[in-house]
């Protein structure tokens, strides 16, 4: 039992950001909005961290000034923009849909497409090659009779 | 439109092959962090002198005043690298004859001053950022950074880290170089 507890005590601080308490504002709604914030801007020190969850010096000062932002009343864009202005589009986890990025929003779509194509084009030219090499009436006929005695062999065999 | 069709998988390997040409590229640093503030005026700050420096303080003003080309260089005692950027810098500005500013950054007044005693001072002004606000403005990342300002006081050149290697001299040289070029024509 107390195993158990330990275990899920060392998950549960694993899991924990990195926000200390003075950090936290007195408003809750304010305090989720910065740490919905947070966890989208990357820390500019330890790479592939977000600062929600970056130990380093930057990643805490970026935490406060992202709370004096939002208690001064900016919206969570303007404090986005803040940072981008500062930092560019590399602090963002996901980069904005501008004509900059189309290729990269658009391109897994764009082969999709391509691949679609490709993939109708096989099944038009396969359903084109089936009809071309289709049974004449004789064949058709010579077919029939041929299952038809299959069937009377089973029967007999059944029988 | 089925001969097209043929071509298109010599296309699909074309342009991902030249995508994997360009990132084998030696030359290209994937852990390069671009920078937002090349190319634009230099942020918004003012920083005060440490205290019991003689240097002046720092302000965005006094980076166009000049009517030349500056370097911004952002410093701390605590930095291990500007210690071996420092005797470089040092260097650099009494061969080239640059203006020279100072953000000091995130550090103690006092642990300043015995640095600057130490090492010798050869900043014309630094601003002491304590809280690293400044820091923030322009876009750093830690310590060392520095930056050439042109006449207009826009940004033109940051370098990552100490200025220590052949290589990174030559590289401030040339943005400055090219920085007094734009200014003169």
């Amino acid at each position: 039992m107390r195993q158990l507890l330990a275990a899920l005590l060392i998950v549960a601080a694993t899991a924990a950001a990195a926000v200390e308490p003075d950090e936290i504002l007195d408003d809750p709604v304010l305090e989720a909005r910065a740490r919905e914030i947070s966890r989208d801007i990357r820390c500019v020190v330890c790479q592939n961290e977000p600062i929600d969850s970056s130990n380093a010096g930057v990643a805490r000062d970026l935490r406060i000034l992202i709370r004096e932002r939002l208690v001064e009343g900016d919206s969570d864009d303007e404090v986005r923009q803040y940072l981008v202005d500062r930092y560019g589009d590399y602090v963002l986890f996901k980069p904005p849909f501008k004509p900059a990025t189309y290729a990269l929003w658009l391109a897994p779509f764009a082969l999709l497409g391509l691949g679609a194509v490709a993939v109708g084009a096989v099944f038009r030219r396969r359903k084109t090659a089936a009809g071309a090499a289709g049974l004449s009436a004789d064949d058709e006929a010579r077919v029939d009779a041929l299952m038809a005695r299959y069937g009377q062999d089973n029967d007999r065999k059944d029988g | 439109m089925q001969r097209i069709l043929v071509l298109l998988p010599i296309l699909v390997v074309i342009v991902l092959g030249g995508f994997f040409l360009w990132g084998l590229n030696p030359e290209r640093d994937p852990n390069a962090i671009p920078s937002a503030l090349v190319s634009k005026q230099a942020p918004t700050f003012d920083l005060g002198p440490i205290d019991g420096v003689e240097s002046p303080g720092l302000k965005t003003a006094d980076l166009s005043a000049a009517g030349e080309p500056v370097v911004i260089n952002v410093f701390a005692s605590w930095c291990v690298p500007c210690r071996a950027e420092h005797k470089v810098l040092t260097r650099l500005t009494r061969q080239e004859g640059f203006p020279l500013y100072g953000i000091n950054y995130k550090d103690k007044p006092e642990d300043a001053r015995k640095w600057l005693a130490e090492l010798g001072n050869p900043y014309g002004r630094i601003g002491s950022d304590e809280t690293g606000r400044a820091g923030i403005e322009w876009g750093i990342s830690g310590v060392p950074e520095t930056f050439v300002v042109d006449a207009s006081g826009k940004v033109v050149w940051r370098y990552v880290g100490p200025i220590a290697t052949e290589q990174s001299q030559d590289d401030l040289r040339a943005a400055l170089a090219a920085a007094r070029g734009e200014a003169g024509s």
